[in-house]
């Protein structure tokens, strides 16, 4: 049986179409960063992919997810609009933070996406505080944190999972293993491979999941999402994935990989896997595909041109949020 | 002179005081690979991201016998170990009696100018000018950068080295042999009648450039760059007021409890200077907000050398 037998093929179309949306936004945000239209620094989710989507599939749109420095995949999975996440990486006043942001700072709370964020686990704690509230709110709310392998050596992690354990709060602890923090291997800084064991030490459930597997991780998400909304408390999903690109556009920094790990991971591409299953089983052919891309392509032509034709903000809008009304 | 950029010339110091003396070990996220080549694994440990456990195991190493260096990297990733920087290395010597001390060198870069927003920009030397307990030191030049680290490796005291992320790639001659700059002690790095400007980092250059364009118009300006923050050299910045008789305090940080703040009492407080004050002291610093990401608004949030050149023709029409 066919591990997707419980997603319909529309429900598959729509994941595919989500994580085609996430790499070519990347591939234009690291290009046009290239030509100097994009500031700062950007750090590509590419190969990543089937994490954020696989699990936000998995969620209502009332649920909220936190994210890191890598967060164009989440909020394009957790539904943000792409012209409002370009304009901001455009650092138009028309993006999301009225260009006080940028590509590391992407929020929508209206979505349930409460922000990308430039500091390693500065989310985890800001998340769990949103599944404290789905709590007590008591309407059946999750909250999911998506931290990497590097943020799960950080203290938040830690306490963040014992007290969420403690307190059955409705969390997904969602660790992107990359095998990578920054230039430094995952196997130089964690005293155990599987940061899912850590769960152990709680007293949740941990599990390793084929990252790049999507129905693998919607489905480990979903039994996740369950437990958690029938009041069981959290679990730590661990996703082992890889990304395809180096820490940051900017690469200013050496990378450390070896060819050969990244081509192996590429061959092992989230996107082309779903695709061929769907093919397999009949949910998908090759002129559904291609209309599929022609249609994320001109999504994604709206949402530069919306970019390109937005204003600056002025400056004197610099002042301006310091403080709520 | 030979020349050598700013981050060449603090790598330099670092070798060198490594080469000397075996207790130095050093520690950060993603090692420093010419630091990794020369001196292995042992001594430049690469780290977990934990800012807050390699500040303090900075600090249990030092008083354990050793000289540990814990590059936070950007200064807003040590915000994560402020219970380490502030109730531990800053108290431990003083709270203990003085039983032993804790040689410990902090690096982190700061300023903006990178486009890179709130969370990876911010001057926040002030937070801890304000805490007893630690010195401090941001310079301008490569030269300075190299003397200060030298003699922060050499201090029995926990050290914070800030470094402008502006100036990283600045050249600047550095000579060979060995050579320290003592703490507390300000530069004038340029010799005028008129006005007084104390700026910091960047701002110096910026301040140099605001001095030429006012020379042109007649206006002569003294540049002081006070390189270290803790200790700060009052004297030497109350002297060069007391010469000029206006101050301008340039500084890439918010104005608010801040360097400039401390730089005005310190001139203001003091009544020979106070005396020969022709006009209230004047700050040019960034606009108090977070910085933000997009260029229009982060330009407008920092001062640069036009209006440093204004900010001192104003002094003048007082
Ligand atoms: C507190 C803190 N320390 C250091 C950094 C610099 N930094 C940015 S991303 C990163 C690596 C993060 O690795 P991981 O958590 O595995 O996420 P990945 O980049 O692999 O997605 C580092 C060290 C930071 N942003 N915040
Ligand atoms: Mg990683």
């Amino acid at each position: 049986m066919p591990l997707s037998l419980n997603l319909s093929p529309d429900k598959q179309r729509e994941m595919l179409r989500q994580m085609l949306t996430i790499r070519r936004f990347e591939e234009r945000a690291s290009a046009d960063y290239l030509a100097g239209k994009i500031y700062g620094v950007v750090h590509c989710y590419i190969g990543e992919e089937a994490v954020a989507v696989g699990v936000c599939s998995a969620l209502e749109k009332s649920d909220r997810i936190i994210s890191t420095h890598r967060g164009h995949g989440h909020s394009i999975a957790k539904g943000a609009d792409l012209k409002r996440m370009m304009a901001e990486l455009y650092g138009r006043r028309t993006g999301y933070c009225k260009g006080k942001g940028g590509s590391m700072h992407i929020a929508d709370f209206g979505i349930g996406m409460l922000g990308a964020n430039g500091i390693v686990a500065g989310g985890i704690a800001i998340v769990t505080g949103a599944g404290l509230a789905a709590q007590m709110e008591g309407k059946g709310g999750v909250a999911v944190a998506f931290f990497g392998d590097g943020a799960s050596n950080a203290g938040p992690f830690h306490e963040c999972l014992n007290i969420a354990a403690s307190w059955k709060l409705p969390m997904l602890y969602v660790c992107e293993n990359n095998l990578y923090a920054a230039q430094t291997a995952a196997a130089a800084t964690h005293a155990l491979s599987d940061i899912a064991s850590r769960a152990a030490a709680y007293g949740i459930p941990g599990l390793v999941v084929d990252g790049n597997d999507i129905v693998a991780v919607y489905q480990a998400a979903s039994r996740a999402v369950d437990r958690a909304r029938s009041g069981a408390g959290p679990s730590l999903i661990e996703c082992k994935t890889y990304r395809w690109r180096a820490h940051t556009e900017r690469r200013n920094q050496p990378d450390p990989r070896e060819k050969e790990e990244i081509e192996a991971w590429k061959k092992r591409d989230p996107i082309l896997a779903l695709e061929r299953r769907l093919k397999e089983e009949g949910g998908l052919d090759e002129g559904e595909r291609s209309t599929m891309e022609r249609e994320v392509l001109a999504a994604l032509e709206e949402a530069v041109a919306f970019a390109e034709r937005s204003p600056f903000p002025l400056p004197e809008e610099a002042g301006e949020d310091v403080f709520s009304a | 002179m030979r020349e050598l950029s700013y981050s060449e010339a603090a790598l330099e110091a670092i070798a060198e005081e490594m080469r000397r003396d075996p207790r130095i070990f050093y520690m950060s996220t993603d090692p420093i690979l010419p630091l990794l080549q020369e001196f292995g694994e042992q001594r430049i440990k690469a780290t977990p991201i934990t800012e807050a456990a390699l500040t303090g195991i900075g600090i249990g190493a030092a008083g354990s016998g050793f000289r540990p260096i814990v590059d936070w990297r950007q200064v807003t990733f040590c915000f994560v170990a402020m219970d380490q920087i502030v109730n531990q290395a800053a108290k431990i010597h003083y709270m203990f009696g003085g039983q032993v001390s804790f040689p410990l060198l902090f690096r982190a870069t700061v300023g903006g100018g990178g486009r890179v927003a709130a969370q990876h920009s911010q001057s926040p030397y002030s937070m801890f000018m304000n805490v007893a307990g630690l010195k401090m030191f941001l310079p301008s030049t490569p030269y300075d950068v190299k003397g200060l680290l030298k003699t922060a490796i050499r201090d029995n005291n926990p050290v914070i080295s800030f470094e402008s992320s502006r100036l990283l790639r600045l050249k600047g001659p550095v000579p060979e042999e060995d050579y320290t700059i003592p703490f507390g002690e300000a530069l004038v790095r340029r010799e005028g009648r008129d006005a007084t400007i104390v700026a910091l980092a960047w701002l110096v250059h910026e301040a140099l450039a605001a001095a030429d364009e006012l020379d042109k118009e007649g206006i002569s300006v003294e540049v002081v760059d006070p390189r270290s923050l803790v200790p700060l050299d009052a004297e030497r910045i109350r002297a060069s007021v007391q010469k000029t008789g206006r101050l301008l305090i340039a500084d890439e940080a918010g104005p608010t409890a801040g360097f400039s703040a401390e730089v005005a009492a310190l001139v203001s407080e003091d009544r020979a200077t106070f005396a020969r004050l022709k006009a209230p002291p004047k700050r040019v610093c960034a606009l108090q907000v977070p910085i933000p990401y997009s260029p229009v608004l982060e330009n407008h949030v920092f001062p640069d050398r036009n209006r440093i050149a204004a900010g001192v023709r104003e002094l003048l029409k007082a």
